[in-house]
């Protein structure tokens, strides 16, 4: 079972995120779970989206989780959010930002003893670059798929083609770029 | 005709989508409809559905729940076969008109997300709302997760539409955990859901110009009584339909479902009888304590209404204690579930410990470890002989520990 946690804004595209990796998961035949935590908030408002993966059906259905890899998509949640909350010593951090690795980590006390297992990848800029907006969802992905091993880069853009597939073919060449930046550029 | 719609062998689909795409394929005549969170992608989708050609069908706005629920109530009397969605306060605004459409005999069937009832508001779930309905004469179904939304709500229109039925139904999924969690989800393609539905087959339609028929006549004491007590049987008498329509269901797309659903009940010692998501995360902590040697096992009514009492006695008469899980607060009585439970059990030769916990209102989560640590409590009940714990107590509740009523059995 590998679990991620993702901290956002409300529409920053998280939602869309987790339900976007699902969707390329379930295509190769894993188990997936989709879900957020937002109840009636607003847009801008803090807030988590989770995804679970697994080899058989998924039948915990607790908000809590351990998770394997936390993905931050907002610059400022990096210092307001609990990011470290339920950790295990192998948690991966990647976290959008425009700071080096080591300008964050020296502002961050909570990741000071992580540092082998954080990663940063400004996707605000790269989503402003390519797709014209701040939609940092699609290249979170891109760099979640560099640090995780998850799939190689052109499986993954194949799968989110089809998953991108009721959009403009503008809007899904440029979340290509944008993924395809991320991966290169994540570190 | 409507146009079909390509579905992939495996879709990721929130409960939500998952019950819209179910009243596609069942190609409703008409939803009349007041969204309401978390329900309301349901019939956002179906209206979009709709508008893009995808039902032949008709998407009435109303103003309000208990117009949703009358507009519903009048389409179907008409002929047409009808749904809609609700959940929480609109749930409670339909009731008046849900007591009219079972006792109108009319095969509407409704979607309810289930959500906490206000007050404190909340948007998140409990099931205060699907508890609010079990008098009123629907039958009601209740999905565990995102497939079985799809799965049950297709069932819904073949066992109320039944000649032998004819009663609303609702299918039941829990807000946000069900509703808005994306999963893996195998949905038929439209003609195989459609033929497994069949036709709407009208029955004194109102429409129907050569037989004038009446609905919702006035009855007073003469008649009253009759027409309650036979709607009631035909609520007991569903039961054979229900089994009926799982059968074939099953017969068609391999997945099982059942009035009294069990897991590791074979040699359970110590059980959790619960509705909604809880099911699948106690599934999970009993598979797990299985490894440490406790031997737990779950048990969930598929069908709240009509509630199995047989199937539960058989479930549960074998093991040494169980406690049943009530996500609606009962406000100063013991849980629903612990009720009829008990009195299932009371007419059983070993009657086993049965004790109450409330939990998870208004969206409090519900763990892997909470349920680990009700099963092993339950574990500590069996090998004492009696309840070592009040036997009403709050899971996951802050502050004060809260507990009613000790046992007078073994002390």
């Amino acid at each position: 079972m590998i679990e991620i946690r993702w901290h956002s804004r409300a529409g920053q595209g998280a939602v869309t995120g987790a339900k976007g990796l699902g969707d390329v998961v379930s295509r190769t035949g894993k188990e997936v779970q989709a879900f957020a935590l937002y109840g009636s908030a607003k847009r801008g408002a803090a807030m988590n989206a989770y995804n679970r993966i697994d080899d058989k059906p998924i039948i915990n259905h607790e908000t809590g989780m351990e998770p394997d890899y936390v993905l931050v998509i907002d610059p400022a949640l990096a210092f307001t959010d609990n990011i470290t909350a339920n950790d295990k010593p192998t948690t991966k951090y990647i976290i959008t930002t425009n700071l080096t690795k080591d300008e964050l980590i020296s502002q961050i006390p909570a990741l000071q003893d992580k540092k082998d297992r954080v990663f940063v990848v400004d996707a605000i800029q790269i989503s402003l670059d390519t797709i014209g907006r701040s939609m940092p969802n699609t290249p979170m992905l891109g760099a979640l798929m560099k640090v995780s091993g998850m799939y190689d880069l052109d499986f993954f853009l194949e799968s989110m083609k089809r998953v991108l597939a009721k959009f403009p073919q503008k809007i899904i060449d440029a979340n290509m770029a944008a993924m395809t930046r991320a991966y290169n550029e994540v570190k | 005709m409507a146009e079909k719609m390509e579905l992939n062998e495996i879709e990721v689909w929130d409960g939500n989508y998952a019950a819209s795409q179910a009243l596609r394929q069942a190609q409703v005549d008409v939803v009349a409809a007041y969204p309401i969170t978390p329900s309301t992608p349901i019939v956002e989708s179906y209206g979009a559905y709709v508008a893009n050609g995808y039902v032949d069908g008709e998407f009435v706005m109303v103003e309000s729940e208990h117009a949703a629920m009358s507009g519903c109530v009048g389409a179907a009397a008409a002929g047409g076969r009808v749904a809609t969605a609700t959940s929480s306060q609109g749930f409670m605004l339909m009731i008046e008109v849900l007591y009219q459409a079972s006792g109108m005999r009319l095969p509407i069937v409704l979607t309810v997300v289930n959500r906490a009832v206000a007050s404190p508001l909340n948007v998140r779930g409990d099931h205060g709302d699907m508890y609010a309905g079990r008098d009123s004469g629907w039958v009601q179904i209740d999905a565990f997760n995102a497939q079985e939304a799809y799965d049950l709500t297709l069932c819904a229109f073949k066992i109320g539409e039944d000649m032998d039925v004819r009663l609303p139904v609702m299918v039941h999924q829990d807000g946000f955990v069900t509703s808005h969690t994306a999963q893996n989800v195998k949905p038929l393609q439209d003609d195989v859901a459609y033929n497994f539905i069949g036709k709407y087959q009208p029955y004194e339609e109102m429409l129907d110009f050569t037989k004038a028929v009446t609905y919702g006549a006035q009855t007073e004491e003469d008649w009253h009584y009759e027409h309650k007590a036979k709607q009631h049987k035909a609520l007991m008498d569903s039961r054979d339909v229900i089994d009926r329509v799982f059968a074939e269901y099953k017969e068609l797309t391999g997945r099982e479902y059942n009035r009294v659903e069990k897991y590791f009940m074979d040699d359970a010692e110590v059980a959790i009888v619960a509705l909604g998501s809880a099911v699948e995360t106690a599934r999970y902590a009993a598979e797990e304590l299985r490894k440490e040697g406790i031997k737990a096992g779950v048990v969930a009514p598929r069908c709240f209404r009509p509630f199995a009492f047989d199937g539960i006695r058989e479930a549960l008469e074998n093991v040494k204690a169980v406690s049943t899980l009530d996500r609606s607060c009962p406000m100063g009585a013991m849980g629903t579930l612990f009720n009829e439970v008990s009195a299932a059990l009371y007419t059983t030769e070993k009657r086993p410990l049965v004790s109450n916990y409330i939990y998870g209102l208004g969206g409090r989560d519900f763990s892997v470890a909470e349920a680990k640590r009700i099963f092993k409590e339950q574990k500590a009940h069996a090998d004492a002989g009696h309840l070592t714990t009040p036997i009403q107590q709050f899971s996951g509740l802050r502050g004060p520990k809260l507990g009613f009523f000790e046992t007078k059995r073994g002390n």
